[in-house]
């Protein structure tokens, strides 16, 4: 059945990932008619449906442990405010050093937690072997814990606002690429797109990797580029070996044992090279199974069933920009997340339709303009694989 | 039960246990590619990476579209071809 093709609306979103769908929701709660979000695939099918699932507060900037406490609040009460069951599973985050340097850093990221309503803590090795139970980390210097991070489903957080949005109204068209973005005398005006045109006086820029060829062509230069980062899936097996998600700066990996049992492993390319491609290597399946077996000794007999990548939309402090254009009004953006964008998805898109709606919003993101980079007013976050 | 009961009945999916009814209400609701169904239900993501399923679910999509099966997008396929164990990936690097 084809749909109906709406030429104005009162919002354009561009992008259904996490921020697109989280925004679309927000804006449909506070009220807000006409959403309309443009995909040029399918919902979550991008770098929110290929992301390792990790949602956490541990993180080394106030910005970040705010927005970060604030996601895993919204994520706890979820499934009951969508109506959707979103896979939400909180065994912490086991953050691992292997430097002395990197045990002070995380020190002194607890303390703040701490300061921030935060309950991390350091704990000792013994503790670290019995919140997970087959980790073998005897060249690790110390670890941190925060019971409350953990990990939720990408795949039905996302839909679970597409759906809620679509039934609060939000128009959704799948498959439906934006090519242009139409600005006069400083002012947004609509979009171009692969299957017409909609004029619009907000337009939403949430297209993860691609958010700074979507800001192009409303002559913003955004400072951000995109890595593909790969990552793999083990058949399941019984639940408990690695109930916590398993991080280390350091060390380049994070692993999660998700509810259905699969073991997810993940790291960073060497050299973080800009890449838009969404291949798979031999290299990165070596590697990654080398290291799984080396702290988790006991998974040596676990099958790998499927490996695939997703990208990173970096910003040069790695957290994101969430807000409206200073250059082009009514051009608002949420994007730059450098590999948390699903993490802060539930709080970025609540912020960020809350600034559309009401011009002011509930934790001030002012400091998330992309005029920081220009102004060199970087907040360096360490917390980053 | 009448025939329709009975087929909504029939796993389609038996990695994740998913049946024929689970897959055409979500087509109903507008999820109708094949990976989508794959984001929502799992199907084509347990040990036999849709080998059992995909086929079944690409008929159904169609039928429900009204459209012949070769339109229907067959969804991504993704590697390894054959579930390997970690220790054999692991022991390659050692070569």
């Amino acid at each position: 059945m084809p749909e109906e093709w709406k030429n104005t609306a009162n919002v354009v979103v561009i992008g259904a990932g996490i921020q697109g769908c989280s925004i679309a929701y927000n804006l449909a709660k506070l009220g807000m008619k006409d959403v309309v979000v443009l995909e040029k695939d399918t919902p979550t099918a991008g770098s929110t449906g290929r992301c390792a699932a990790g949602i956490r507060a541990q993180w080394g900037t106030k910005m970040n442990c705010q927005l970060g406490l604030a996601s895993l609040e919204i994520l706890e009460n979820l499934h009951e405010e969508l109506g959707m069951d979103i896979g939400l599973h909180q065994g912490g985050y086991l953050m691992v050093a292997y430097k002395e340097s990197e045990f002070e850093q995380l020190k002194k990221n607890v303390a703040l937690q701490n300061s921030l309503g935060i309950t991390s803590r350091v704990v000792s090795k013994e503790e670290a072997y019995e919140i997970c139970p087959t980790l073998s980390a005897e060249d690790a210097v110390g670890f941190t814990y925060h019971h409350r991070d953990g990990h939720a489903d990408p795949f039905l957080t996302t839909i679970a606002y597409h759906k809620a949005a679509s039934e609060r109204g939000v128009r959704f068209y799948k498959f439906t690429e934006c090519t242009g973005i139409k600005v006069k005398d400083g002012e947004v005006k609509g979009v171009v797109t692969t299957r017409g045109e909609i004029d619009a006086p907000v337009v939403v820029d949430a297209a993860g990797p691609y958010s700074q060829h979507i800001a192009a062509m409303a002559g913003i230069k955004l400072p951000f580029y995109s890595e593909r980062h790969e990552i793999l899936v083990t058949e399941p097996v019984e639940f408990g070996v690695c109930p916590c998600m398993l991080m280390s700066f350091s060390g380049n990996y994070y692993i999660q044992q998700r509810p259905i049992g699969s073991i997810i492993a993940g790291c960073s390319p060497e050299g973080h090279p800009e890449d838009y491609s969404l291949g798979n290597t031999w290299n990165f399946l070596e590697h990654m199974s080398r290291v799984i077996v080396k702290l988790l000794p006991k998974l040596g007999g676990v099958r790998v069933v499927r490996q695939w990548s997703g990208m990173y939309n970096m910003s040069p402090d790695k957290q994101p920009v969430i807000g409206e254009s200073k250059e082009v009004k009514g051009f608002y953006i949420s994007a730059g997340f450098s590999g948390h964008g699903f993490m802060f998805g539930p709080i970025s898109g609540k912020l960020l339709a809350e600034l559309i709606v009401t011009g002011t919003s509930s934790i001030p993101i002012d400091v998330l303009n992309y005029d920081r980079f220009e102004k060199g007013e970087l907040i360096e976050e360490p917390a980053v694989v | 039960m009448t025939e329709e009961e009975k087929e909504r009945n029939v796993i389609v999916c038996r990695c994740e246990e998913i049946t024929m009814g689970e897959i055409r209400d979500w087509i109903a609701r507008g999820y109708d590619t094949f990976d989508e169904l794959k984001h929502i239900l799992r199907v084509g993501m347990g040990p036999c990476q849709g080998r059992g399923c995909r086929e079944i679910i690409l008929r159904e999509i169609a039928k429900m579209k009204n459209v012949p099966v070769s339109q229907v997008d067959p969804g991504t396929f993704r590697p390894p071809s054959k579930p390997v164990k970690l220790e054999l990936l692991a022991e390659e690097v050692d070569k």
